[in-house]
């Protein structure tokens, strides 16, 4: 575009001078459509994942209700491995990293005082790239052949016996890439450029800190996926044979390739919710973030390290034995940083003076349960156990347990401890504490037998099991209906409410121990916060004057 | 929409049904899983013996940690509440504390990888078996082919009961046996005691042959050979399931290992052996007209109808063979080569790989279908005269 008649939220605070007040705020559907304000780009990308999430919970209940009991009662195998497939992506690339590319829209310009992410119309394009991208996915279900029944990881060769879906998957997955990496882009050069003077990298928030070496990880990772599925499309269509084992082509390069993307993915779908617990412990337990340095070096050490552990997903796959003895070791060391994280947090709240809002239970109920899936990675670590454990429900409990009481509960404790100032409503305490308690429990209900149907070996990604896995798996189904009501309560009781702008008025430091720049505006925060770059305290956690 | 409606209408009725039935009792499947398993299988093997320790050394260790730091939290969360009076401290740093606990699960890692790499070491050693089979992944079945020690040459797929598909596909499992989903046709027999070297391949997509019990897992894959091993310490039945996901019916392609004593074990290779004598053909049987044609029609159907048809019309560059003059020739020798060799610069395949009774089979087949009513019978030893030249 080169008629740029509006400069409105140009890069760099101190580049524009111009008066904002003949800015109006444009009206109806434009506003949304030529978003390029970060608050509603925010916005959308929250209200983009919420949905996506709740599309991807009804195919988890229907996955469910199929292994309710042995046989096959509502699906056939077909249907239910593209269910299981079109869960892993949706909630991968749908929910968890579009709802924290929303956090940080909203949250990285207020946190650092800056006036707004620096490529306010890239913003615009990366939000709006997913929306033909979800499409695409949700309507590979109508295609012939349905949609992709691979699983998640879409293993060659079997993804070259896919019909059309697997192409316009393909092309869904190359969108939403291209969208991650615009919008780490964007991240990065906010962070890097835009902080208010005063507003070091060491005295940044954890949030923009895990934030911008999560945006590192997808500039990094998201190419190298990109390319594994481009292999897999020229071999589909245009003779090629990458992976094509027909035409000399090697099935295990691809899980390499693939793997060297999806290792640092989960650190890239939870080292944001680290930052977000490392904001609310100390806001509630009102003392500052034990060893703030080390948690930082922590979460770099968690990045770096997560490039070379990615093999540890391929123990199965016959590599040698000094293969594996290397990315055994490499994956656990990954724990050393981790338990950092956890020993820090704890020491956050030693000595505190806390209170439970649910945020803080949110954040607590996080540390406790993710440090099960923390727990389990380290036995899956282990190659000879990993043997017996790989590709079964084990698996399953373990990477829920990082990622939905992990990524999950980080964004419900975000939600509750932000939307405050993105609404302007306080939530009622209660059904925060009913959404809670209702999730903690049912999720563990849900995933906590998983451990034990993995350890007796009932495989993962099965239509139909052994008749001696039936309790587990009907205690399962039960707990994850639990928790998809849930999840349809805070919808209804918690989010819509605030949406419509029901409730108390929130103050402006709904917290009295939060910390931050973004306390230093209105709630709601106003459309425009930090035009002129604020001049802060020492500790730059306070707007001066 | 409707379809949809209809299965869950279904589902509900199946599901009460099966509640208000009385509830079906299932048993453990020795060798096989157990009602609500906790923990893994009952090792029969070393290895697997050592992987469960190894779990339970895990398990402890990670207890007594999450024990340990949660209740340092939840003493915390007890005691520092603003509620209770707490009164915010105000340090926030520490670098002895930050190097201890750093410093310290590192050591509990080395302390957990040292027992870890020496079991890792044993399971990888694929040397010095007494006995190798190849295992073939299919979609969706199991082929074992017995390529080096006692059995040498045997081969056969191994594929799940068919009743027990029927059974899932029906949803209602009232009656399922406590084998449910495991039984298959051939399980794989090996002897006790012995060391079996397991090699993996696939024929289509990834498979993985995984058997619990005997402390395996390793992927099937097409295009590559891999390796296990195992060495059972008790006779018995052992059961697994394919555990890559590799299509729709990737749920149905059981694995089964019958561990017997070396007795049973030679009297089982010497059963099997005889039966695949007994299936193969005698090259010098002489066949009446009839069978020779019966068994040549199947033999075209599998091979030759692709191209030249059914109707021996071929079609396009493929020439018919209703009415050829090389079919309908009183002199053999021609159509043999042909078939043994190839024609049109391979447009028309080599057959020889075919046994010499299919091949005369299919000849004579040719001969007396369709409009070519000529009479001739090509005997299976006339193929083998004309292999030698």
């Amino acid at each position: 575009m080169s008629a740029v008649l509006d400069n409105h939220g140009q890069a760099a605070g101190h580049a524009h001078d111009h008066d904002h007040d003949h800015h109006h705020r444009p009206a109806g559907w434009r506003r949304w459509l030529f978003a390029t304000n970060h608050k509603d780009i925010g916005t959308m990308y929250l209200v983009f994942a919420l949905t996506m999430f709740m599309v991807g919970g009804v195919l988890a209940l229907l996955i469910r209700a199929e292994l309710f009991q042995p046989g096959l009662q509502l699906f056939n195998p077909e249907l239910f491995n593209q269910f299981t497939t079109m869960h892993g992506l949706i909630m991968v690339f749908g929910a968890i990293m579009p709802a924290f590319v929303g956090f940080a829209n909203w949250m990285v310009p207020l946190q650092i005082g800056a006036s707004d992410m620096a490529f306010a119309r890239m913003n615009n394009f990366s939000f709006w790239l997913m929306i033909p991208a979800a499409i695409l996915l949700m309507i590979s279900f109508f295609m012939p052949g349905g949609a992709p029944a691979t699983g998640w990881t879409l293993y060659a060769p079997l993804t070259l016996q896919m019909g059309p879906s697997m192409d316009s998957s393909i092309f869904a997955l190359h969108l939403l890439g291209a969208s991650s990496i615009m919008g780490s882009i964007n991240i990065i050069v906010t962070i890097l450029n835009m902080r208010a003077p005063g507003m070091t990298l060491m005295k940044m928030p954890m949030f923009c800190w895990t934030w911008l070496i999560t945006a590192y990880l997808l500039i990094a990772v998201m190419p190298v996926l990109a390319g594994a599925i481009t292999m897999t499309l020229t071999d589909r269509h245009f003779g090629t044979s990458f992976f094509n084992p027909a035409g000399g082509g090697d099935p295990v390069m691809y899980q390499h390739i693939f793997w060297f993307f999806g290792h640092p993915e989960v650190y890239i779908m939870i080292l944001p919710a680290f930052g977000i617990i490392s904001q609310i412990v100390p806001a509630f337990a009102r003392k500052k973030l034990f060893g703030y340095a080390s948690m930082v070096y922590a979460t770099s050490s968690i990045a770096i390290l997560s490039f070379i552990v990615w093999a540890h997903h391929m123990f199965t796959s016959g590599m040698p034995l000094t293969g594996q003895l290397f990315f055994m070791y490499a994956t656990m060391l990954i724990s050393v940083p981790t338990a950092v994280k956890i020993f820090n947090w704890i020491a956050t709240m030693w000595r505190g003076s806390m209170t439970f809002e649910t945020p803080m239970l949110f954040a607590i109920g996080f540390i406790f349960v993710f440090t099960i899936g923390g727990f389990s990675g380290l036995i899956l670590a282990l190659a000879p156990i990993d043997i017996q454990l790989h590709d079964t429900y084990y698996v399953v409990a373990h990477f829920h347990y990082v990622l939905v009481a992990g990524s999950l509960f980080g964004m419900f404790a975000g939600y509750y401890y932000w939307s405050p100032k993105w609404t302007g409503v306080m939530y009622k305490e209660v059904r925060g504490q009913i959404h809670f308690w209702t999730s903690l429990i049912f999720f563990n209900v849900t995933f906590f037998p998983m451990h034990f149907l993995g350890l007796a070996g009932m495989p993962r990604r099965y239509a139909d099991y052994p008749m001696q896995f039936t309790d587990f798996n009907m205690v399962a189904s039960i707990g994850a209906l639990g928790f998809g009501l849930a999840q349809v309560y805070f919808l209804f009781a918690v989010v819509l409410p605030a949406m419509r702008g029901l409730g108390a008025r929130a103050e402006q430091r709904p917290w009295d121990g939060a910390e931050g720049l973004e306390w230093e505006v209105p709630s709601p925060a106003p459309f425009h916060t930090f035009e002129t770059p604020p001049r802060l305290d020492e500790t730059a956690t306070r707007v001066l004057g | 929409m409707k379809s949809i409606f209809n299965t869950l209408a279904r589902a509900f009725l199946l599901a009460s049904a099966w509640a208000a039935g009385a509830a079906h009792a299932v048993n453990d499947l020795p060798g096989g899983p157990s009602v609500r398993q906790l923990n893994l299988h009952a090792p029969a093997t070393r290895i697997a013996e050592e992987q469960i320790s190894l779990h339970w050394m895990m398990l402890i260790l990670c207890t007594i940690i999450f024990i340990g730091v949660f209740s340092v939290m939840f003493y915390s969360i007890w005691k520092h509440r603003r509620s209770q009076g707490a009164k915010a401290a105000n340090f926030h740093e520490s670098v002895t504390v930050e190097v201890i606990w750093t410093v310290i699960p590192f050591l509990i890692v080395i302390g957990m990888a040292l027992p870890a790499t020496k079991v890792l070491v044993a399971q990888k050693d694929t040397t010095n078996a007494d006995l190798t089979i190849k295992t073939t992944g299919y979609q969706w079945k199991w082929g074992y082919d017995y390529i080096k020690g006692e059995g040498e040459g045997l081969a056969f797929i191994s594929t799940l009961d068919n009743a027990q598909r029927v059974m899932s596909n029906s949803g209602d499992v009232s009656n399922a046996p406590d084998d449910y989903l495991f039984r298959v046709d051939y399980p794989m027999v090996v002897p006790v005691g012995k060391k079996i070297r397991i090699i993996t391949t696939a024929s289509d997509v990834i498979h993985a042959f995984a058997v619990p019990a005997l402390g395996i897992q390793q992927d099937a894959i097409p295009g590559f050979v891999r390796d296990t091993w195992f060495r059972a310490d008790a006779v018995g039945d052992y059961y697994g399931q394919c555990a890559k996901l590799c299509g729709k019916e990737h749920a149905y392609m059981p694995i089964h290992v019958k561990v017997v004593s070396a007795e049973d074990y030679t009297s089982w290779v010497g059963a099997e052996m005889k039966k695949v004598a007994a299936k193969q053909d005698d090259p010098t049987k002489v066949w009446e007209l009839s069978a020779l044609v019966q068994r040549g029609e199947k033999v075209y159907g599998n091979n030759c109808a692709a191209c030249h048809q059914a109707n021996g019309k071929g079609a396009g560059p493929i020439k018919p063979l209703d009415g050829s003059a090389v079919v309908l020739d009183a002199d053999h020798t021609r159509q043999i080569h042909i078939l043994l060799n190839g024609a049109a610069n391979g447009a028309m395949p080599s057959w020889k790989a075919l046994s010499d009774t299919d091949l005369a089979a299919v000849i004579t087949f040719t001969k007396n279908h369709w409009s070519n009513k000529t009479g001739q019978l090509v005997q299976p030893a006339e193929i083998v005269a004309q292999r030698s030249k």
